[in-house]
């Protein structure tokens, strides 16, 4: 059931031109800021030749490109899930899987795995920009994988966002502005700068934005990953109950 | 399970707030039955199919689909449930296949039974030529159609259908009560509607629930005859006393309503039409119209939510 949930969610976000376009933009853009990096790369070459463990192509061109991947994804992210639930609510198609034997744990999570099947797409061809570099060139592929990992975790969190700001409302429009707030103020929460102590600590843990540097670096490290999987779970429990808490009071 | 009524509702109580939509409501539906729940607006028909089919949970109450409690095991209650909403769920992008096929695996049809089902309920509304069809672009009558077709994909042993006739042209009424008579011989079926004639047309039990509580709840053709005629219009030409009228055989009551109207109340069973017409013919009364008054549904609606209002 989950399965068939999240086939026709994949399947429809392809039938309209959202999909198209978001995948297309996202290309459009990735694909001139990684050429922007090959030629700051390119032209700083000779002088990072002349220092000892000076960066490589890895840390320039990759990191500088998940790092804009990471961005982009949080301004797309709410236009992909911000119909998920609301949509169907706005036009009654939530009847259907509420009257099929499917429970709602399932219906939420074969939602979220439609939209996790997309972005894998949109990561792919991300992914395939630096791959593109290793016909000329060595790549330090363990931090181009823990760069990938990071991004996947940190979309797979935007969307669990997504999705509980989807199932509060029956109006697409402000589940994607909800969703765009609550991520941009979690991304931008480092900036806030010093409030001090103990505080700080937990505001700059709270961030999306610094548990994704380690790993963009290549540093793997289970505090990171415990983060991203813990905000993932906490978001799809917390819709779960909306959704079962609509048959209560609707 | 063949002593199980196909849905058993008990003492069924809903509140939205401090506001009460529904009061003890208690009704079964058994094989072959096609239950129409007849209410002006507002009265529950919908919150009441809403619950039935578990898209909303009741304040009290039990709901038993074939015996299995749908609060208690609510997947195998619902695997016997199809409903058409009162606006039809549907998915404008998909073609009218892709979207029967969706709803058939949301409802457990597997494998090499999947292609079959599509087909049957495709034929069986009407929607043969249109698989390949976007839902999107196709007229009201026909979305429709498709909204009927999802809730038996899975043929369930019982549908529920909230105003599956509203907003079609005349002719599609026609084939979509046509359908839902069909539907009505292999499945129970519960139909809210407000069209009086629908119900007449198609059901075999009628209830009409009037501010959250059941007012009536009878078998159609009982119905019928609790609403036998019980009296004539009869109209004149020439101006004649009421008591002259009153003394024909059998005849009770006479009311008038000027200009040469009466109505003639009697006994059910013993009319005085025949008694009437030779008297006319004799007196030089002036006979115009001689017609039976039926006491219609129509007018059992009106008084019984009129009543309540009243109270």
């Amino acid at each position: 059931m989950m399965t068939t949930i999240a086939a026709r969610e994949l399947r429809s976000m392809f039938l309209s031109p959202l999909a198209w376009g978001v995948l297309a933009v996202t290309q459009l853009v990735l694909g001139y800021l990684f050429l922007a990096a090959v030629d700051r790369f390119h032209r700083l070459q000779p002088r990072l030749a002349a220092m000892d463990g000076g960066p490589g192509v890895t840390d320039i061109v990759v990191n500088s490109l998940f790092s804009s991947a990471g961005v982009v994804l949080l301004l797309i992210t709410p236009l992909l899930t911000m119909r998920l639930i609301s949509g169907e609510r706005a036009e009654g198609t939530l009847a259907l899987l509420r009257s099929a034997p499917v429970s709602v744990t399932r219906i939420v999570l074969g939602k979220y795995l439609g939209v996790l099947g997309f972005l894998a797409i949109v990561l792919a061809v991300v992914l395939l920009m630096p791959l593109s570099l290793y016909a000329g060139t060595t790549l330090d592929l363990g931090q181009l994988a823990a760069s990938a990992l990071g991004l996947a975790l940190m979309a797979a969190s935007f969307a669990a966002a997504g999705l509980f700001m989807s199932s509060l409302s029956s109006q697409p429009t402000v589940a994607a502005v909800a969703t765009f707030g609550l991520l941009l103020l979690l991304w931008i929460l480092e900036w806030s700068g010093n409030l001090g102590g103990g505080l700080q600590q937990a505001v700059d843990y709270l961030s999306l934005m610094g548990h994704y540097q380690d790993l963009r670096q290549g540093l793997v490290n289970t505090a990171d990953i415990a983060y991203y999987l813990l905000f993932i779970a906490t978001f799809l429990v917390l819709s779960i109950r909306r959704l079962d808490a609509d048959r209560l009071y609707g | 399970m063949a002593d199980h009524p196909l849905v058993a509702v008990e003492h069924l109580e809903r509140a939205y707030g401090s506001f009460r939509a529904l009061r003890d409501v208690s009704f079964e539906l058994a094989q072959g039955d096609v239950l129409g729940f007849l209410g002006p607006n507002g009265a529950g028909k919908s919150t009441t199919m809403r619950i039935i089919t578990g898209n909303l949970a009741p304040t009290a109450g039990s709901v038993r689909i074939n015996g299995v409690d749908l609060l208690a095991d609510p997947l195998s209650a619902k695997a016997r449930l199809g409903f058409l909403p009162e606006d039809p769920p549907l998915y404008r992008e998909l073609t009218v296949n892709d979207y029967l096929r969706y709803c058939a695996r949301l409802n457990g049809v597997r494998g090499s039974r999947l292609a079959e089902a599509v087909r049957e309920a495709r034929q069986r509304c009407g929607l043969k030529q249109m698989g390949e069809r976007l839902i999107g672009n196709l007229s009201r009558g026909f979305q429709q159609r498709v909204g009927i077709a999802q809730a038996i994909v899975h043929r369930p042993e019982v549908v529920v259908l909230d105003e599956p006739t509203i907003g079609l042209d005349p002719i599609q009424v026609r084939e979509i009560r046509e359908l839902i008579r069909e539907l009505g011989r292999q499945h129970g079926v519960i139909l809210s509607t407000h069209i009086l004639p629908e119900v007449q047309a198609v059901c075999n039990r009628v209830q009409i629930i009037h501010e959250g509580r059941l007012v009536l709840s009878e078998r159609l053709d009982a119905l019928n005859e609790r609403m036998a005629r019980t009296s004539l219009r009869l109209s004149l030409a020439r101006p004649v006393e009421k008591t002259q009228l009153s003394a024909v055989k059998g005849v009770q009551r006479v009311e008038e309503l000027g200009e040469g109207e009466f109505r003639v109340h009697h006994e059910p069973g013993g009319e005085p039409a025949e008694a009437l017409a030779q008297r006319a013919v004799q007196e030089g009364w002036g006979l115009r119209a001689l017609v039976p008054e039926e006491r219609s549904l129509e007018q059992m609606f009106v008084d019984l939510t009129l009543k309540g209002e009243a109270a």
